[in-house]
Formats: C-alpha cells, sequence, structure tokens
C-alpha cells in the first residue's frame, strides 16, 4: 500500500535559520498521523513545507505526484487543506463567507450547498451565526469554522495546525471528537500537528515525535503512548 | 460691551442668502462630490489589498480620459467609446499591476509607493508626448440644460454625474457581495496569508483589483474632462480631493470613500460659495484642511476601524 503523502528528507528554511533537518514521514490514505513536540521543534514548518510557505527542499509526494514548485494555491487545488497556526480566520468577513471560501476552488453547485449542510450538521451554531464577523467568534468557534472551512474543499488531506492551542479542554475534546468522527465514518486523512500529545495519541493511528527539526521517534499511536520517553515529556506521568 | 466688528460670520450672513441657491450649491457639490468618490474609490480597492497608495491614479484616469478623446475623435459614438475606454483602462491596469508591480511584490510597501510615484511622472510624460500639452474641450454624456425639482434649478449634467457615480458603486459593491470573484478579493483584502490556503490566485486578485481602480479611474476622468478641460494635468488637483474624500471616509471603507467623497464634494461647493476667503483656488486648502483635521481628530475616518495595526 503505497502512501497518500510522503515526506522524504525535507529541509526547511527561514532565511539563514534551519527548522528543518531532514525530515521524512508518510501518512496512510484513511488515517490520521500526528506530529508531537515541544514548541520550535518545528512541527508548524513540517505542514508549511508540504504547502509551500516555506523555503524548502527534498521530495514531497502526494498521490504519486511531485509537489516541485507548486505555490501554496495549486497545492490546495490537488487536495490539499491547510489550517494554519492562528487558524486563519477571514475575521472581517461574515461566518458564511468564510465557509464558502472554503469551496472556492470548487464549481459544482449542488455538491457544495449539501457539504454545507453537512457542515451545519456538524456545527449547527454556524447557522445561528451565519451573518457575523468571523472576528468576533470565541476561539473555540474559529477553530472549529477553520475546520468546516477546510472541510468544504473536500481535501483528500488536511494539515491541521495546533487545533487545540489556547482553548478550553472541552472544546479541545470536541473539535477531536469531530475529526475522529469524520476519520471514521467518511475516511478523512489528516496530519495533525499538536502540542497536546495525550489527546492527539488518542485519535491518530500514528505518530512521530519531533525534536529540533529532527523525526527522533515514529510508530503507531498505541506504541507511542506506552513508549517512557514520550509518557515523561509529553504525557506527564 | 463695545458693539461687535462686523466679523467674518457676520460677513457670511450679510452675503445674498436664498434656500434655492444653497439647494442648488448642494447639488452640484454632490456632482462633483460623485467624481471625487470614483476616484478614491479606486484608490481604496488598492489600498485594502495591499496597503499602498497608488499616487499614479490620477495620471492613469488621464491618459484614458485622453484614450476617450482619440476614440470619439476617430468618430465613434461617445456611447460606445466611453463603455470601451472603461474596458481598455481596465486591462491597462491589469497589465500594468502584472508586470509593473508584480515584480516588486514582496518589498516594503514604501519601495512599492514610490514606484506609483514614478509611474505618475512618466504616465504624465507619456500622456503628454503622446497627446501634446495643449487644453482640449471634452464631449460631455450629458446635454447641456436645466431640470426644475421643487422650485430648484438642477442641470442635467450634474444629475447624470450623480446617477452614473452611484450606479458605478452600486455595480461594484453588487460584484463584491454577490460573485465569487468579488468573494475572493475581499478575502485578499481581509486576510491575504490564508487566502492562497484556500485556492485564491492571490496575485490575480491583485491585478483584478487595479483593473477595477483603473477603470473605476478612467470614469472619473470621463465625467470630470467636460468641465476641467482636458489637459496632462487635469487629474493633479483632482487626485488630492480624491485622497482627502478617501481618509474623511476611511482609507479602509470602499463605503466611506464614495460618502467621504459626496460629503467632500459639499463641503467645497458650500465653502466656495459662503465663504468668502475660499476662491476658486483655495478649495486646495479646504481639501487640505480635511485631511489634517480628520488625520488629528479621527484617522481611521468616519467609516474606518480603529483597530491596530497588522503586524
Amino acid at each position: 500500500m503505497s502512501a497518500l503523502l510522503e515526506l522524504r528528507d525535507v529541509e526547511a528554511r527561514y532565511g539563514p535559520v534551519k527548522a528543518l533537518h531532514g525530515v521524512s514521514l508518510s501518512v496512510e490514505e484513511g488515517s490520521i498521523v500526528a506530529v508531537l513536540g515541544a514548541n520550535g521543534a518545528g512541527k508548524t514548518t513540517i505542514l508549511r513545507a508540504i504547502s509551500n510557505t516555506v523555503r524548502r527542499s527534498g521530495d514531497i509526494v502526494f498521490a504519486g505526484r511531485r509537489l516541485g514548485r507548486a505555490g501554496p494555491d495549486a497545492v490546495m487545488r490537488l487536495g490539499i487543506a491547510h489550517v494554519p497556526e492562528g487558524r486563519g480566520i477571514f475575521r472581517e468577513l461574515s461566518v458564511w463567507d468564510n465557509l464558502r471560501l472554503g469551496a472556492y476552488v470548487r464549481r459544482d453547485r449542488a455538491a457544495v450547498a449539501a457539504d454545507a449542510e453537512r457542515m451545519l450538521g456538524h456545527f449547527p451554531w454556524i447557522a445561528r451565526r451565519r451573518g457575523q464577523a468571523a472576528g468576533t467568534l470565541s476561539g473555540g468557534e474559529q477553530q472549529m469554522l477553520a475546520l468546516a472551512r477546510a472541510l468544504m474543499g473536500r481535501p483528500r488531506l488536511l494539515l491541521l495546525d495546533e487545533p487545540s492551542l489556547g482553548l478550553a479542554p472541552l472544546v479541545v475534546r470536541e473539535i477531536f471528537r469531530i475529526l475522529a468522527e469524520l476519520n471514521e465514518r467518511d475516511g478523512l486523512t489528516a496530519l495533525v500537528v499538536e502540542q497536546n500529545a495525550s489527546v492527539a495519541l488518542r485519535v491518530s493511528q500514528s505518530a512521530c515525535v519531533l525534536e529540533v527539526g529532527r523525526v527522533v521517534l515514529a510508530g503507531p499511536s498505541t506504541e507511542l503512548r506506552e513508549h517512557d520517553a514520550v509518557r515523561r515529556s509529553y504525557l506527564g506521568y | 460691551m463695545p458693539s461687535a466688528a462686523p466679523t467674518w460670520a457676520t460677513e457670511v450672513a450679510l452675503a445674498a442668502f436664498s434656500w434655492q441657491e444653497l439647494a442648488q450649491q448642494v447639488v452640484s457639490g454632490l456632482a462633483s462630490g460623485g467624481i471625487y468618490a470614483s476616484l478614491a474609490l479606486a484608490l481604496v480597492l488598492i489600498y485594502r489589498a495591499t496597503r499602498v497608495i497608488n499616487f499614479a491614479q490620477g495620471e492613469l484616469a488621464t491618459l484614458t480620459t485622453f484614450v476617450a478623446w482619440s476614440l470619439t475623435n476617430h468618430g465613434l459614438n461617445k456611447w460606445v467609446a466611453f463603455p470601451l475606454t472603461l474596458l481598455i483602462a481596465f486591462a491597462g491596469g491589469v497589465a500594468l499591476e502584472r508586470v509593473v508591480i508584480r515584480p516588486v511584490e514582496r518589498a516594503p510597501v514604501l519601495t512599492v509607493v514610490m514606484l506609483t510615484i514614478g509611474l505618475l511622472i512618466g504616465l504624465n510624460g507619456l500622456t503628454a508626448w503622446i497627446w501634446g500639452g495643449e487644453t482640449r474641450s471634452f464631449p460631455s454624456l450629458f446635454s447641456t440644460g436645466t431640470v426644475d425639482v421643487g422650485g430648484v434649478a438642477v442641470s442635467y449634467a450634474d444629475i447624470g454625474v450623480i446617477g452614473v457615480t452611484l450606479g458605478a458603486v452600486g455595480l461594484i459593491s453588487l460584484f463584491f457581495r454577490f460573485t465569487k470573484l468579488g468573494l475572493g478579493m475581499r478575502a485578499v483584502a481581509a486576510n491575504p496569508e490564508t487566502s492562497p490556503l484556500v485556492g485564491i490566485r492571490v496575485g490575480w486578485m491583485l491585478a483584478l483589483g487595479w483593473g477595477l481602480a483603473a477603470a473605476l479611474g478612467a470614469l472619473s476622468g470621463i465625467l470630470v474632462a467636460p468641465t476641467v478641460f482636458l489637459e496632462p494635468n487635469m487629474m493633479q488637483a483632482i487626485l488630492l480631493y480624491a485622497f482627502a474624500a478617501a481618509i474623511l471616509g476611511g482609507l479602509e471603507s470602499p463605503l466611506g470613500a464614495v460618502v467621504g467623497g459626496l460629503l467632500l464634494g459639499v463641503i467645497l461647493n458650500l465653502a466656495g460659495r459662503y465663504v468668502p476667503e475660499v476662491g476658486g483656488e483655495s478649495r486646495l486648502a479646504v481639501a487640505l484642511a480635511v485631511i489634517l483635521i480628520v488625520l488629528t481628530i479621527r484617522p481611521s475616518g468616519l467609516f474606518g476601524r480603529t483597530v491596530g495595526r497588522r503586524v
């Protein structure tokens, strides 16, 4: 079985500062892969390397195709939806416009409308707040809106950057519950970068641990949960 | 208490005053305001998306107005020539963004602003080189004469200019609200970093913005040329009024640009009529005073949001 996404020896840099030192990882179709690590380990940079919003080198192969020089909008059109760090909400636009933007590249109007209905099923509050400026939503609502927007593009791969950042534990659990549900029911494939290791290891099938730009540990999530170093450094027991 | 010497205020009060004339002044103020509004809207469209004030907006308008003049001069009906000019202006704006602005897309804002000042000088020279420096008359879209509205004589030209500018503004707001491209352009203005992540081609949206702005500028040129006459420096004062209008309304706000333009037109007209010190030439000073007052009291303008700068 070949992977949907494969990174081979990917390096990335911000100006003179190297953030990734040859990262390799793969994401199987239909699975959730978690990337764990401390602040500054390069987690966000992995996602940015994939969507080509950082200078990078090395091979990134998606659905059997090298991403090469494709810009971020082209990467999105290939079926990779990136929910960036800080959620990337269009704050001045309405909640509904934010949702519609997720389907910006799609031309199948009827299916888009059906998908919007489906999102309202997952996030019923969107219907009540559709006319409100998205910047006025709470952090948790913004995260859910960003997730819904990404799903509106019917991505083959979802890149999710720190969905739990700054959110209350209950909201975090709700977001990961929805993620797990989408994965089980619709076969959603996702690469999730997360500092909250316990929740990330629960929804993901496999995971890797990143330290200063290198993958130091990788394997099935159930195994990593039992791993001593992971438990001490990231799970705290 | 000594009796009050005749002051500025009493002098104004003593000037012959009639409500009809006031109404007339307001209407013709709205007409010139509509012209400022369309150029101000052009400035705002580009500023919102890129934080760049396009100093070349006025010269671009002049050049395209000369194109309209040439088209009518070659026998084309003005109702064909003028819409055709708007299309040419649109294409020219898109091309200018792609060719001149694109290479400095990632440069600091100040660099791009300097570039637009260079464009201002270059386009001004180009216009003078192609068409010469002499002043020409320019056909008006509207017939001369006035119509009586409740005892107030209003010229067809004023009504026409107000109607055309409001129509153009209405069309643009419909475009932004109800089309996918409009949504994409609003997205780029709101969050240029995230926009490519939903598949928007940011560069093309910016080019489209330049095209729309150039077409709006051409419209303002075509509307103003019959009264100020066509010559290479025609739009320079108008551009200053448009700046004042955009700042008055809030540089971030398209609605503000329109309201600011109309308001400024009325302010200038009333000041010119009822304040003896303000003649035709010192209207520019009034516009600059408006800029100064707004920037001091309410820097974000009437419709701007007072939020911190994006980083």
